[in-house]
């Protein structure tokens, strides 16, 4: 089997956005860029799976589209393990664009699982997997919390609201990767920074496809008017001030 | 041209967030001045469904399948395609949860409709179509234009309140065309946490940190929590060391969450704890040191012992029920 995992190249998460061009578009000056953190824990658990000694995964494949500037995202990808990635040479406006794309080229380059994250930390448009599946026309699985493959059988767990379901299903399908699903992403070592280079990074170019919607403007938070600070010896000040001022007890 | 909302049920019952969006659709077709539907799909009383009118349904339209019981978002994003289709809507919201997440980018794809994920508000404009959304997990927000005819929206909990908008009850059942192909996935066996409050829809969230010192310290959090009804919650390092389950971490990597009350305890304030709960309508810090970031974006703040403060917060507020 081969697992194809969709990564997003991301501002690191302690980056305090900014915006320049009268808030039209983000400000990239010392921004670092990192995978986004659930495609990093999807990555990861397609390594392990490969890996594991069942001999399930015959490879695991990284995408992304993006500009050059992406590369470093990807090398890191195979830094960690990956045996190949793929960048689709666009500036994706929109999730739809974005799997669109991503469904192109599996047209002719079928996997059997494909992986993505449950949204990226940017756009937060969690779209794009769900997006990939239709295209496919085969199952997702949103919220997947546990992928396990023994004998060319697929178990998985996907998270719902006060529980679990676990579920069985064949292949092609896509995975929404969620918290969970392993324990800590993979950091490179030496020898995988050492291997990544001779590793294949393709560069696509992309085929015509239209967006269905764009970022017009970005605007920030307004800050907050100033914490009260209530005596720890008199907390039924905190009580009263929840109940009468701020109505929320 | 009509605007259609979604009305998920749980166990045939729908939620608070439910009336949210009825709500809110009800606003959207009022400024187009259209007609608001709200579908339903699997098994739902008519008693439960009626509810719906009091939030300005002009339509509801039912899918009452008890193979739709169980959410599958393919089946889910054909049944309500082919609904749009013949009702010729133009809009369908649905709510930003796991539900919604996982139909809106299938269906955005069946009807060559831009989506909108996480809005926060009425539409800033409606041609163009312009929409205000989170980005950056709440650190952020984006204005984003729909350029497509159709145009698929998901609501964020708690951005625009439920309004009641009273119309008179017009249902009807709706069959789709469904091939069996489409019941591949098996489900298994479904396993239930304890029938605690749901983190995703809890007024009142009570959230602890590493401030707590080790998973043997709980009680006073949970009994907090127990007192005031409200769903347990905690930073990432708590649940990377497995001090609570995977299912309470908030911030920018765990849920996202907008409840009317949160309590952060003994949690620093790390811009990726923030990031999840900052559209909380009101914030209480309980932090030994008065210096944590935690008190810049909390309105109301305790310097204190977890330990000791937590006990007798719980007893205050129990004597006052
Ligand atoms: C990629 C990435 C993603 C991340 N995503 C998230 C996320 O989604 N959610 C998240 O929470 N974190 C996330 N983090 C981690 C984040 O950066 C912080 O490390 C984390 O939030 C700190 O958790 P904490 O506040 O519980 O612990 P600490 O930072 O250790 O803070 C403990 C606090 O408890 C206080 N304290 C100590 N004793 C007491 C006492 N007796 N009573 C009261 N207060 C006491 C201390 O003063 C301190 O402020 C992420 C980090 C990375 C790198
Ligand atoms: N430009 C991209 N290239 C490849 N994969 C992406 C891209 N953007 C998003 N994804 C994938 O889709 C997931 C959800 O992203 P989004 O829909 O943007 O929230 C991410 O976790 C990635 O796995």
């Amino acid at each position: 089997m081969k697992i194809l995992v969709c990564i997003s190249n991301v501002p690191d998460t302690t980056t305090k956005v900014k915006f320049t061009d009268n808030n039209k578009q983000v400000d990239d000056a010392g921004v670092q860029w990192i995978i986004n953190p659930w495609d990093e824990l999807a990555l990861t658990r397609a390594i392990e799976l490969k890996e594991d000694g069942n001999n399930s995964i015959d490879e695991v494949c990284v995408i992304n589209v993006g500009l050059s500037k992406c590369d470093a995202t990807l090398r890191k990808a195979l830094a960690i393990g990956a045996d190949k990635a793929i960048r689709i040479d666009a500036d994706p406006i929109d999730a739809y664009y974005v799997a669109a794309q991503i469904a192109d080229y599996l047209k002719n380059n079928p996997f059997d699982i494909v992986l993505s994250g449950i949204e990226s930390s940017d756009y937060n448009g969690s779209s794009v997997g769900g997006m990939l599946s239709e295209f496919m026309d085969c199952p997702a699985i949103s919220s997947m919390t546990k992928l396990e493959i023994e004998n060319g059988n697929v178990t998985i767990h996907r998270a719902i609201p006060g529980g679990k379901q676990i579920l069985e299903l064949t292949t092609p399908f896509v995975g929404i990767v969620q918290k969970g699903i392993t324990n800590e992403p993979r950091i490179p070592a030496m020898r995988g920074i050492m291997m990544a280079r001779k590793k294949p990074l393709e560069v696509l170019s992309a085929v015509e496809m239209e967006s269905l919607s764009h970022i017009v403007e970005f605007e920030l938070p307004v800050a907050k008017a100033s914490c009260k600070m209530i005596d720890a010896e008199h907390l039924e000040e905190l009580v009263n001030l929840l109940k009468s001022e701020a109505k929320v007890l | 041209m009509s605007v259609i909302a979604f009305a998920k049920n749980w166990e045939g019952k729908f939620k608070k967030s439910t009336y949210e969006l009825v709500s809110y659709a009800k606003e959207l077709a009022f400024r187009l001045n259209t007609q608001t539907l709200v579908l339903s799909i699997g098994e739902v009383e008519e008693s439960e469904l009626e509810k719906l009118v009091q939030y300005g349904a002009d339509k509801i339209i039912s899918v009452d399948d008890s193979r739709l019981n169980i959410l599958s978002s393919r089946i889910y994003a054909e049944v309500i395609s082919q609904v749009v289709n013949k009702e010729d809507a133009s809009y369908v919201i649905l709510s930003d949860n796991n539900s919604g997440k996982a139909i809106s980018p299938r269906l955005s794809v069946k009807l060559k409709a831009g989506l909108a994920a996480g809005v926060l508000d009425v539409p800033k404009s409606l041609d163009p179509f312009v929409i205000k959304k989170q980005v950056f997990t709440g650190k952020a927000f984006a204005y984003v234009q729909i350029d497509s005819e159709k145009k698929i929206l998901t609501l964020s909990k708690n951005s625009f309140g439920i309004v009641e908008n009273p119309t008179s009850l017009n249902l009807v059942k709706f069959t789709p065309e469904l091939s069996d192909d489409l019941f591949k996935i098996k489900v298994k066996s479904v396993e239930s946490s304890d029938n605690k409050i749901i983190l995703a829809d809890a007024d009142i969230v009570v959230s602890a940190g590493r401030g707590m010192k080790s998973a043997d310290n709980w009680q006073p959090v949970e009994d907090l929590a127990s007192v005031m009804g409200a769903a347990t919650a905690c930073s990432r390092p708590v649940s990377d060391d497995g001090w609570r389950g995977h299912e309470e971490h908030v911030g920018q990597t765990g849920k996202v969450i907008a409840p009317n009350l949160y309590f952060a305890i003994g949690i620093s304030g790390a811009i990726q704890h923030v990031a999840g709960v900052s559209r909380s309508k009101c914030i209480v810090a309980i932090n030994t040191d008065p210096e944590a970031p935690i008190f810049s974006v909390a309105d109301y703040g305790v310097v204190g012992d977890a330990m000791i403060v937590l006990p007798e917060l719980t007893e205050i507020i129990r004597n006052g029920e």
